[in-house]
């Protein structure tokens, strides 16, 4: 049947037309909407729009939010793959599988898991109120969600990898006497860098674009606990449909560089194996 | 290297930002261009008075919501909702602020209020001028769902105790059936409402708040679209109140007291009344008399009784509100 398919270069141009054609009607031609709309009012627009206050803030917000959640996250996902793959011990599988939950729920249900926990209804709340530390509703509470949500992609990228890595070269490196630093350092940080940094990239993308966790515990407070995501919202509410796409834009040049640079680390990855 | 020094940077401006005195102003969510205005007027004022500069900020969303995340931790000074029974459950379930917060400041510490109107198509093809117009012939409506919406709970409220002084009980119960059934969409709210009703071309008629139907048509003048405001109508209450709870906390108990004051003064009563909010400063009032018909005003107490009695008669489970509407699926 396949070889007949392949055989039938009219069908074949058929199916690869379809294909393309559908690609371009559902995905690029929205994307192209988004800057056609964000451009509509023309550079001025863009400009003005872009130099408003809030907007300011909702970008510096958005970044500074990504900036934290990356780091953490990368160290908490080596530590994980590193556990997991390098040791056995009880409850290694249901870890791997606990890794999975900010995947498995909702991101809004882990806003509100949060907010349960560390609202003022909370059990932390009198202690937290005490020390006059104000975790949701403000932007240590945009972190903490983000990087529940977007936890899993480190582990996901590293733990195939390194399993199929073996230890050999870690055991030698020990045998000869290397210190615990000096064979992570050494040995398993170049092995993994390519995957470790396309897991970063991942996560990046996942936080710089978070709306639904981000959404429950922001009170969306402008100028101060707003981000892109949730400004595009506000923006669009306050009928200033041009600004909503002028952010909207912004968001997509984000994920087209992400995925720019996805595509060449992809593509390094390949020839590195 | 560069997101580090950024991070550096953001922390250490949102630190020194906090050293200064601010306020923080939770509103339901079309409220946004009303107070960019009036806040800068309250900023400049207490600036010349005190010689203290305030900072205020603003949380916009549905007021139920705004009232939730109150209560779990979002600390904002000031609360300004469409709904009175928001800030009663600030009361009865955070006790963040006392249960006579009514009497604290004039007017059941409602600075403006509004009513509701009707947004017609150009030239009002179908005629539209009163409640009983709504259901002749084929017209059809939008509003938002009342199960999700303030601005539709009153809407409802409107129509049904304009019924009931126009039919008396038992046919008003008869007209709302058919009132509910020309509802072409439920959005879950006010901004929804409107997108359906002129993205997407539904409906001969839009019933929302006076003060927003104004709006809608400033926001698109091509469209030339009217307004129509029923002589009998309700009366729909902006109620304010200042959270104690938090304001202790934050030190800013006096700019939040002074700060809603500054709402009753005539420069803050006209610029609500520029945003077509009808006000209570007779001096206002006299000056924009040609922007708000004379209408024949009912409260939801007088004809309904107090909100936590509309909300079980009305808006709850299988109350009344989900009978009309099964009445209509029926006869459909």
């Amino acid at each position: 049947m396949t070889s007949k398919l392949g055989a039938s270069p009219l069908l074949r141009r058929v199916l690869i037309g379809t294909g393309v054609g559908l690609s371009v009607l559902l995905l690029l031609t929205p994307l192209l909407l988004i800057f056609i709309a964000a451009f509509s009012a023309g550079i001025g627009g863009v400009i003005s729009n872009l130099r408003d206050a809030d907007m300011l803030h909702a970008i510096g917000l958005t970044l500074l939010v990504a900036g934290l959640t990356v780091p953490i996250n990368l160290v908490f996902g080596t530590l994980i793959a590193w556990c997991v793959t390098r040791f056995t011990f009880p409850g290694r599988r249901l870890l791997l599988t606990l890794i999975d939950i900010p995947f498995a729920v909702s991101p809004v249900v882990a806003g509100l898991l949060y907010l349960l926990l560390y609202g003022s209804n909370g059990p932390f709340a009198t202690w937290l109120d005490a020390a006059d530390v104000q975790l949701m509703f403000a932007w240590p509470g945009l972190v903490m969600v983000t990087v529940f949500v977007s936890c899993p992609f480190v582990v996901k990228e590293l733990v195939p990898l390194m399993s199929t890595l073996g230890t050999e070269q870690e055991e030698a490196a020990v045998l000869l006497g290397a210190s615990g630093w000096q064979v992570f350092w050494h040995i398993t940080f170049p092995n993994i860098r390519w995957a470790l940094l396309y897991g970063v990239i991942l996560t990046n993308a996942r936080a710089v674009g978070e709306f639904g966790a981000v959404s429950v515990v922001s009170g969306t407070i402008r100028g101060q606990t707003n981000t892109l995501p949730l400004h595009i919202e506000l923006l669009q509410q306050d009928y200033n449909a041009t600004g909503a796409f002028i952010a909207a834009a912004l968001l997509t040049l984000m994920a087209i560089a992400t995925l720019v640079v996805k595509a060449i680390l992809q593509w390094r990855l390949q020839r590195d194996h | 290297m560069r997101k580090l020094i950024l991070v550096a940077g953001l922390l250490a401006s949102s630190l020194s930002v906090a050293s200064a005195k601010e306020l923080l102003n939770s509103s339901y969510d079309i409220s946004r261009e009303l107070f960019a205005e009036i806040n800068p007027l309250f900023v400049a004022h207490w600036q010349a008075k005190t010689g203290e500069t305030l900072t205020i900020n603003q949380s916009h969303g549905g007021s139920s919501r705004q009232a939730q995340a109150i209560i779990q931790g979002l600390r904002a000074d000031v609360v300004t909702f469409n709904q009175s029974s928001d800030i009663d459950v600030l009361h009865q379930r955070g006790n963040l602020l006392p249960a006579n917060w009514r009497e604290r400041l004039p007017n059941n510490a409602s600075p403006y209020y509004s009513t509701m109107a009707f947004l017609v198509r150009k030239g009002n093809p179908k005629n539209i001028q009163d409640w009983a117009d709504l259901t002749q012939g084929d017209v059809s409506l939008v509003f938002p769902n009342p199960k999700t919406s303030g601005n539709a709970r009153y809407t409802y409220l409107a129509a049904y105790g304009a019924a009931k002084q126009r039919l008396g009980d038992d046919a008003a119960r008869n007209w709302m059936v058919d009132f509910l059934r020309r509802v072409v969409v439920f959005d879950t709210g006010g901004r929804g409402a409107t997108t359906s009703f002129i993205e997407r071309q539904l409906g001969d008629v839009l019933i929302t708040f006076e003060s927003e139907v104004n709006n809608i048509i400033a926001q698109y003048p091509d469209l030339e679209l009217q307004r129509v405001v029923p002589a009998t109508n309700v009366l729909a209450e902006f109620p304010v109140a200042w959270v104690d709870r938090n304001v202790t906390r934050n030190g800013t108990a006096e700019q939040a007291k002074a700060y809603l004051e500054f709402l009753y003064t005539a420069e803050a009563q006209q610029l609500l009344a520029n945003f077509f909010y009808r006000v209570h400063h007779p001096e206002v009032i006299a000056a924009n008399a040609d922007k708000f018909p004379q209408t024949n005003l009912f409260t939801v107490e007088q004809v309904f009784g107090d909100w936590e009695k509309v909300h079980t008669d009305h808006f709850a489970n299988n109350a009344e509100l989900d009978k009309l509407l099964a009445e209509g699926r029926r006869s459909r």
